[in-house]
């Protein structure tokens, strides 16, 4: 394979999650998954990439109105960024705590909501940053890359 | 069998209530959701979950659990703790997931029974 | 072991998948919380549960988990069932608890299984 000397976008994609709709939560997991496995990305890849998408797309469909998910793929990282309008999380340390949480018994029922969202999503990602502003939404950016 | 010879068998950690480890062991469950332990659960079970916060020792108590096993290591919070003790509900942790840990322990039961 | 052996060891009825009982499984994972699921099991494994819902099927394609066995006597309602064919997902259903399911496969030499990615990743 040519030496990339440039991270250059060879992909990009956007997908739309409906918030509190349970029937369609993880619908666009499922595509980003197929999408990366028809590219022939290397399966502990697709499965880094899937988890990280999946828990976040759970928690917008969870906690926000909407969100969109920016699937983006450079020569040497994937990049999933999830945003949501929803409200906002108060205290990000405090919500990043293994455990944590602030699930209704509805979602802890689907068996998420035990606070190992955001704490997976952070150890299955190469790079994870997290922003949120109250009232407003949550923005979530995990970085894969694509040589493990 | 009691606590005591599933405690030493496998290698728990007690956190709790360890003067309780003489309660007898009539059988096991294994499960996450409090409804279905609510449920499902017999007096005199061992308890495994990975679930953590207070509200387990609620469930617990009213089912009269011989008491519960935290696994893959979890760590109870300090109210769960706090309620175990006052309710002396042995807590204990073991460093195995689920399937091993219920595997182990429902071997031990058959052996002995 | 087949998952043929896992349906006659957990007298389970087969509700998706009748052609695929003679894949090898060898090893399981037990929760209901999806995140430990998410966070530990391996490919292939197959994933003991006593939740229904559509989010184990979406969480058993995410990590190519092998076949799912509901516990308990649960059934799946129609549509995540449907949701189990078109992902090509095996679901088998037995009337035993978690506890009991778990003993039973464990008994018989099935083992439990655990990998981080990071793990995965070292190895190869």
């Amino acid at each position: 394979m040519p030496v990339q000397e440039t991270n250059h976008i060879s992909y990009q994609r956007s997908f739309y999650i409906e918030g509190g709709n349970f029937n369609y939560a993880g619908i666009v997991s499922t595509s980003i998954k197929s999408i990366l496995k028809q590219m022939d990305f290397p399966s502990n890849v697709v499965r880094k990439c899937s988890i990280v998408c999946y828990e976040s797309e759970i928690n917008v469909v969870s906690y926000a109105r909407k969100g969109v998910v920016n699937l983006t793929i450079n020569s040497n990282t994937i990049q999933i960024e999830v945003i949501d309008e929803g409200p906002g999380i108060p205290n990000i340390d405090l919500a990043m705590q293994e455990g944590y949480s602030t699930a209704t018994q509805k979602i802890r029922e689907m068996g998420f909501g035990a606070g190992m969202g955001l704490h997976n999503i952070e150890s299955y990602s190469d790079a994870f940053i997290i922003s949120s502003e109250l009232g407003k939404g949550t923005r979530l950016l995990m970085t894969i890359n694509i040589k493990q | 069998m009691n606590l005591e010879t599933i405690v030493k068998e496998l290698g728990l950690e007690v956190k709790c209530a360890s003067e309780n480890l003489k309660n007898d062991v009539t059988g096991g469950y294994t499960g996450d959701l409090l409804s279905d332990v609510m449920a499902n659960s017999h007096e005199g079970n061992i308890w495994i979950t990975r679930q953590v916060h207070q509200n387990i020792v609620a469930v617990a108590s009213l089912k009269d659990h011989a008491g519960i096993i935290l696994i893959n290591s979890c760590e109870p919070t300090q109210d769960t703790l706090a309620k175990a003790s006052q309710e002396k509900i042995p807590i204990m942790v073991s460093n195995l997931h689920a399937f091993e840990l219920t595997g182990k322990i429902y071997n031990l039961l058959e052996k002995k029974d | 072991m087949k998952l043929r052996d896992v349906k006659e060891i957990l007298d389970a009825d087969v509700i998706v998948g009748e052609d695929k009982l003679d894949m090898e499984v060898n090893t399981a994972f037990g929760a209901d919380l999806m995140s430990d699921v998410l966070s530990f099991a391996k490919s292939g494994s197959i994933l003991l549960t006593g939740l229904t819902n559509d989010q184990v099927i979406r969480t058993a394609d995410i990590l190519d988990i092998a076949a799912i066995v509901l516990v308990r006597g649960k059934r799946a309602n129609a549509d995540t069932i449907n949701l189990a064919k078109e992902l090509k997902i095996p679901i088998l259903s037995t009337k035993y608890i978690l506890f009991e399911t778990a003993g039973r496969l464990y008994a018989k030499g099935m083992v439990g299984c655990v990998e981080k990615v990071d793990n995965a990743s070292a190895r190869n």
